[in-house]
């Protein structure tokens, strides 16, 4: 017998009745969101209820080759969500090519280190650890990426003058761009540590509370928790360093100049 | 000194001309002809084709920082990337010997740059050019937005800059300051650039 509760149809059934007042409200209040709600609603439970088959087949051939399969199919949709967050986006293939790359190098190394390290499941890649941990770590990245482009690409269009100013008298574009570096490298890596400060204290992560619904004893859900934590910081570090400067070198050209041409203009909101 | 040849981007068209030390050429022509795209271009700031050297020496066997601090180009619209005027100063007490003669007290170094006017900001820019001492300076309207004792006060800096065989090339729309302080005259109209001495080439 198994030592978490499993939930049936029913129980589902019955916790769907709290969308559905969502939408009431809506309705009421005249906020027109109730159709988006209820499409939203509906994609999560299909989303999910995919993702449920295509985990039980994972877990019961524990193939390198699906595994692998599978996390590239995750890590090029984490892409395309980095690309729709952009305001304004790079040029060509840039746009979707520079996140999801870094994405998938951080994101990659990463998960193998704590699968060869802390974990040493047998085989190293079955899919039970390193599919979960590649998606925790993915999507993380995937926000601190995100937000380390887009303020990229916004401060060195509304600071062109400041950054050209030091280009003219001399400075290299790694110089002139510092500023503009620094401010996207600390925007890509706030939401990480505002997550582990309040961690524990304000929110209860939803990985370690799942492994409480399922039965195992707090103090080694905790230690998960922990493990995983560390590696999203370093995941997200390394890849919104790798995409920040992958911009810099992209908006700029070997002859030191800024190349906003390179950047496409701001979406009509 | 400077030699351009067959300079071009998107918009302006294939412009060449020659710069001697202490030369200063004035660079007239309608708002939006091209003025300030044929001064990046020389700096190397946009995409350009064609052939620059200062000295003999190829800008393309340059890199491009020590060209730009060879080449000193100052914008009409200078950017600041620090809060304070002393901060765009490596050497401030160098930097101060000239702000006091455009009429800046040694409090400036503290001012927030957010507090100086448009005028101010021009003046402070020159200096910023100045200190990297270019062997070429190019200005875009360094005196538009000043009162007359600075403006003069400009003329004469650079006057002497010229005098030291630094050469300038000076966007100005002002018809006597061109007379005052240029030796020749290249107009810009529509992206082509000509020596007034010549006919403007049929398009």
């Amino acid at each position: 017998m198994p030592s978490y509760i499993a939930l049936s149809y029913w129980d589902l059934a019955v916790a769907s009745v709290l969308v559905l007042i969502d939408a009431a409200l809506s309705i009421i209040f005249g906020l027109r969101i109730h159709r988006s709600l209820l499409v939203a609603a509906i994609r999560m439970t299909v989303q999910l209820a995919l993702v449920g088959l295509v985990l039980t087949f994972l877990f019961a051939v524990v193939s390198p080759l699906w595994t692998g399969l599978a996390a590239l199919g995750m890590i090029l949709f984490a892409g395309l969500e980095v690309t729709q967050r952009q305001e304004r986006r790079l040029s060509g293939w840039w746009s979707y090519g520079l996140g999801t790359g870094c994405m998938m190098i951080s994101s990659v190394v990463v998960t193998v280190f704590a699968l060869l390290t802390a974990l040493q499941p047998t085989p190293w890649y079955d899919p039970r650890y390193a599919i979960p941990l590649l998606g925790m770590i993915l999507g993380n990245c995937m926000t601190g990426i995100a937000l380390g482009l887009h303020t990229l690409t916004a401060s060195l269009v509304s600071r062109r003058a400041s950054v050209e100013a030091q280009l003219m008298l001399g400075a290299t574009r790694w110089d002139a761009a510092a500023p503009v570096t620094r401010e996207a490298l600390r925007s890509a890596l706030m939401p990480t540590i505002n997550s582990m400060s309040a961690t524990g204290l304000v929110s209860l992560p939803g990985m370690m509370t799942g492994q409480i619904l399922g039965g195992v004893p707090p103090a080694e859900a905790v230690k998960y928790q922990i493990l995983v934590m560390f590696l999203i910081a370093g995941g997200t570090g390394l890849g919104a360093v790798a995409a920040v400067l992958g911009g810099v070198l992209r908006v700029t050209d070997g002859r030191h100049r800024l190349r906003l041409d390179r950047i496409s203009a701001a979406k009509p909101t | 000194m400077l030699q351009v040849r067959d300079l071009s981007t998107s918009i302006l068209k294939r412009a060449s001309f020659t710069l001697s030390a202490g030369e200063c050429i004035a660079v007239t022509g309608s708002s939006g002809a091209g003025k300030t795209l044929l001064l990046r271009a020389i700096a190397d700031l946009d995409p350009n084709d064609g052939v620059a050297s200062l000295d003999g020496r190829d800008r393309s066997t340059i890199a491009a920082p020590e060209w730009r601090r060879l080449v000193g180009y100052v914008p009409a619209e200078p950017g600041w990337w620090a809060e304070t005027v002393g901060e765009h100063f490596r050497e401030w007490q160098a930097a101060f010997a000239y702000l006091r003669k455009l009429g800046f007290s040694e409090g400036t170094r503290t001012w927030p740059i957010a507090r100086m006017s448009t005028g101010e900001r021009l003046r402070l820019a020159l200096i910023r050019a100045l200190m990297v001492q270019p062997k070429v300076l190019l200005l875009d309207e360094p005196t538009a937005a000043l009162d007359a004792a600075s403006e003069a006060a400009v003329e004469s800096l650079i006057s002497c800059r010229l005098e030291a065989g630094v050469a300038v090339l000076w966007i100005t729309h002002d018809e006597a300051q061109a007379n005052r302080i240029a030796h020749r005259r290249l107009v810009v109209e529509a992206g082509r650039v000509y020596e007034s001495t010549e006919e403007c080439p049929a398009t």
